[in-house]
């Protein structure tokens, strides 16, 4: 781990954000929603395992937590989205 | 990084309180979609009338912040006091950046005469004022966490002067990181939401 890392980290979130930022001016309709919920998912990945250190805590508690609450949510919408439309 | 295992636990605990804080979020990330779902066309005509400079600003600003909060921590860890703290300034500097932008932005929108229960609003459409409800409400309730975040840091800077955070003991530094990273992921995702998508 070296400063270096942290600020190569922080371009790639801010060419990301740029990526984001113009892919809404284009209209792509319902594609655009896919595209920019990718780019936050990348970046919050990001964030997770640089910033708040994920890719180096040893320990299966915090290799799984991620995905635990990604899957409680998951199907937390998945239920949801199936009550309202099919209603 | 021998007594980095001794503190575990309290990293431990730190993250169960983030991902509480991620499943109160994702019920309201729940909620706008199932609304978006249920208003596409009142979602969109609501989500152009937000300014994206504003928003767009604000997100460079978080991530910055969240740069210098990383870097503070590591430079703590090589045992360089005085840039961590510096780092640590430029983190509450930038969230009280952020808080101010913020204030410009509602205050515009106020004075459009769009805020909960104003008579501009209620003439709209339904979708609209749920749309403008999601927005006071998650962007207010983010901007909370910010407003938080800041006081946890300024704790965290005394500690820091008065060196009771030291290259010897600097998890609640660490975990005051966490917090403030975690309210950035959470502006990550309700920036598109809200002033991207339309």
């Amino acid at each position: 781990m070296k400063y270096r890392t942290y600020v190569w980290v922080w371009v790639g979130l801010l060419i990301l954000t740029g990526m984001t930022v113009s892919m809404a001016g284009m209209n792509l309709g319902r594609l655009s929603i896919l595209i920019v919920l990718a780019i936050a998912a990348i970046k919050s990945g990001l964030v997770l395992s640089y910033f708040m250190h994920l890719k180096y805590e040893t320990g299966l508690l915090f290799k799984l937590m991620i995905p635990i609450v990604l899957a409680v949510l998951t199907i937390f919408i998945g239920l949801t989205f199936t009550d309202i439309a099919f209603r | 990084m021998e007594t980095h295992q001794d503190y575990t636990g309290s990293k431990i605990g730190m993250w169960l309180f983030l991902l509480s804080e991620i499943l109160l979020f994702g019920g309201l990330f729940l909620l706008y979609s199932s609304y978006r779902y249920k208003n596409p066309l009142d979602f969109h005509l609501a989500a152009w009338e937000l300014n994206r400079v504003p928003g767009t600003i604000n997100t460079l600003i978080l991530i910055t912040s969240s740069l210098f909060m990383a870097l503070s921590i590591f430079s703590i860890q090589k045992g360089n006091r005085k840039l961590s703290i510096l780092f640590l300034l430029g983190t509450i500097f930038l969230g009280l950046l952020f808080l101010s932008v913020k204030y410009v932005e509602w205050t515009a929108k106020i004075e459009h005469g769009l805020y909960p229960n104003s008579p501009r609003l209620l003439g709209r459409s339904k979708g609209e004022v749920l749309f403008f409800g999601l927005y006071y409400s998650m962007t207010g309730l983010h901007g909370l966490h910010v407003l938080v975040g800041i006081s946890i840091l300024s704790v965290m800077l005394v500690l820091m002067i008065k060196g009771k955070i030291n290259q010897n003991r600097f998890v609640p530094l660490e975990n005051s990181g966490l917090y403030w990273h975690l309210v950035d992921i959470i502006w990550i995702f309700l920036f598109p939401l809200f002033y991207l998508i339309t």
